[in-house]
């Protein structure tokens, strides 16, 4: 199999040799990048081009690795006991399968995305060693052993928050996805917005590439910024003169712009160049 | 297979295992990429590498390993062994006077180049050629008025022209091994626990109690678990000299990183001014104004200096002291205003306790800091974190002079 672009993603190159030899080794392939470059949009693309269903574990602070696999919910079984429900009886009745039990049992080979893993706890990584590594795991209440029967094709994404453990690492392969260039930029706007004005299109790139080379930006503006942004612009109708006119803030900011900071800094920008060229 | 590429990754620094290189060659005998290098590299890189900030070490040694050294800069060009630190030499001030100067830096390069192109073997001491510990211009550990210093760990007189290897204001790094525990169990006594957070913890008496009161029937308690809620704010000197301790404050950060949560950093140089820094590398064009730092972390972050005070005492005291810029203020002032709000303070200072009384400088931060200054071993960091476990300092600083 390969992964290319499709009608509606963009992948670049390294990109989809990075996904094809994951897909191929069966490894975990670990996902990098600012905020913004698509990391989880490549797994949802992923499983769409492949035709398979994709399992999304969304990881916040306060998930557990056994979440994942599965949770014994002891409370209802303790509360059915007390009203003599027959229920009781079988334990297998208060298992509740996680997402990597999910995965596993998947009829067809799934994609498995674990998205933000950085976000929980730092053991996170470690607890999910051996279940990413040998695709089973045993069920200790019910004594049962849940092996995959089609390894799914994991994707998971970090936005660097903590830093993974090294034996973790050494399980996934890992790409950093780069921020694109102008081209491939342009390439992914025309794929979202098919009749966009080129010069429109060149002069808001332009602007848009000059703002990320601001210095001390508290959070750059990234693609999906961009894509928001030139939606905007169409849905106002505005003219790429009047756009490449306007040395002070660009219009519809707010899609750029999202800190106060930043809007006041490059506010003081412009007044400062339009202050050099009078 | 492979073989000498993975023993070329291995010796660039890049902490690749047995496992991946198996990896790898299993991509390849799988047919993933074929007959392109470019694809080769992309691969590579995806199966050896696990992080981004190392990437620039693979490129090298991909470069080195498939074209030879195509481009690198002068300093690694030349064989690491030329530079040890074999013959240091001792001249006198009658020594140094007579050696003569090269005009001008351009001068010195051309002769640079040239003298790379006709050199082949190792060199040590004399005048002329490239080596260690002599008075040519061109070498490391040597002196020469204006000398260019190749491959050095710290300025040896502090005065090369030109340094190629800048490494004086490099990061100190986080993940430095801690040569003993005992660092980390110092800090660990400057913890103070809070319940913060979702409630995830079964709080087992208040469920107990819960329960009886429904007459036997369950009724689940939670609370947070605990946390180490201290917050802290460390402010490191860098460069110059002290440059001889990074290696005292590369523990220090290591273990203070492990242990809080709540760890803030800064750089600045010898006293606080204007300005502080996060990115050494970057220091000249991201920098954190001193007022905003006094608004964005709250009284309740201690704060802690790390620094040899070491300095000329025009330095604090003087406005326009300081070495790299025109200060309106004197450093005294800002240091004021830093102590004037976060009233937990102390510096740790990694020259020894016996050394202070010798400069003026250290006096007058000792002054400024209330006493407060504690030496950076074990013992002193002990100290420094009872004091600033102790309530009540509020009044130790005067109050800044806002002029």
């Amino acid at each position: 199999m390969s992964f290319k672009s499709t009608e509606s993603y963009i992948v670049a190159d390294d990109l989809g040799l990075a996904v094809n030899a994951a897909v191929t080794l069966e490894k975990p392939l670990l996902l990098k990048g600012e905020p913004g470059t698509g990391k989880t949009r490549l797994a949802e693309e992923l499983a769409a081009s492949l035709g398979v269903p994709l399992i999304r574990w969304q990881i916040k602070s306060t998930t557990k690795a056994q979440q994942g696999l599965y949770e014994y919910d002891a409370v209802s079984r303790l509360r059915d006991s007390q009203l003599g429900s027959d229920k009781v009886h079988d334990i297998a009745n208060y298992i509740k399968p996680g997402k990597l039990w999910q995965a596993f049992t998947a009829d067809e080979r799934p994609v498995l995305l674990i998205d933000e893993i950085d976000k929980a706890d730092i053991e996170f990584p470690n607890d999910l060693l051996h279940e990413l590594d040998q695709m089973e795991f045993h069920v200790y209440e019910t004594g049962e052993q849940v092996r995959a029967e089609h390894r799914p094709i994991v994707i998971i994404t970090s936005n660097n928050e903590k830093e993974l453990p090294d034996a973790f690492l050494r399980r996934c392969f890992f790409h950093y996805i780069k921020f694109p260039d102008a081209d491939t930029l342009a390439q992914i706007v025309q794929v979202h917005y098919p009749d966009i004005r080129k010069d429109l299109l060149s002069t808001a790139l332009e602007v848009f590439f000059d703002l990320r080379q601001v210095p001390s930006l508290k959070k750059k503006p990234s693609t999906s910024e961009l894509i928001d942004w030139l939606k905007l612009l169409l849905a106002e109708d505005i003219k790429p003169a009047e756009l490449a006119k306007s040395n002070g803030l660009m219009p519809m900011f707010g899609a750029l712009l999202k800190n106060e900071q930043d809007v006041q800094l490059v506010e003081k920008l412009a007044f400062m160049s339009r202050r050099q060229s009078s | 297979m492979l073989i000498e590429f993975f023993l070329c990754l291995r010796k660039h620094g890049l902490k690749t295992s047995l496992t991946e290189l198996l990896d790898l060659l299993g991509a390849l005998e799988r047919g993933v990429v074929f007959g392109n290098v470019d694809d080769f590299y992309t691969l590579a890189r995806l199966v050896l590498v696990k992080d981004e900030s190392q990437y620039d070490r693979f490129d090298r040694a991909f470069a080195e390993y498939f074209e030879g050294v195509e481009q690198v800069d002068l300093a690694s060009t030349i064989p690491a062994d030329w530079l040890e630190r074999s013959l240091q030499r001792q001249l006198s001030d009658e020594d140094k006077a007579k050696l003569q100067s090269l005009d001008g830096l351009d001068e010195l390069l051309k002769t640079f180049r040239e003298r790379l192109a006709e050199q082949q073997k190792r060199h040590a001491g004399g005048n002329k050629w490239i080596g260690t510990g002599g008075t040519s211009p061109f070498g490391a550990y040597g002196y020469h008025p204006e000398g260019i210093r190749i491959g050095q760990d710290g300025s040896n007189a502090r005065r090369a022209v030109k340094v190629w290897d800048k490494r004086e204001f490099r990061d100190l790094d986080g993940d430095a091994e801690l040569a003993n525990r005992n660092l980390q169990l110092a800090l660990r006594k400057l913890r103070k626990f809070a319940r913060t957070g979702a409630a995830d913890e079964l709080d087992l008496n208040a469920t107990i109690r819960a329960t009886s009161q429904k007459a036997g029937l369950l009724d689940l308690q939670w609370q947070p678990e605990r946390h180490n809620a201290v917050k802290v704010l460390l402010l490191f000197d860098v460069g110059g000299s002290m440059d001889d301790y990074i290696y005292e404050c590369e523990q220090l950060f290591s273990a203070a990183r492990n242990e809080f949560k709540h760890l803030e950093f800064f750089y600045f140089h010898n006293c606080v001014y204007e300005h502080v820094w996060k990115d050494n590398n970057r220091r000249y064009d991201e920098k954190l104004p001193l007022l905003e730092l006094i608004n964005r972390y709250g009284r309740d972050y201690k704060l802690i200096f790390v620094g040899d005070a070491t300095m000329g005492p025009y330095e604090i005291a003087y406005p326009g002291g300081s070495v790299e810029h025109w200060n309106e203020e004197p450093g005294a002032v800002w240091m004021q205003r830093l102590l004037h709000h976060f009233t937990d303070a102390v510096w740790l200072n990694p020259q020894p306790t016996s050394h202070w009384r010798y400069y003026q400088s250290i006096d007058l931060m000792q002054q400024l800091m209330s006493q407060r200054m504690y030496p950076l071993t074990l013992d002193g960091i002990s100290t420094a974190i009872t004091t600033l476990l102790k309530k009540s300092v509020a009044t130790a600083a005067p109050s800044p002079s806002n002029s």
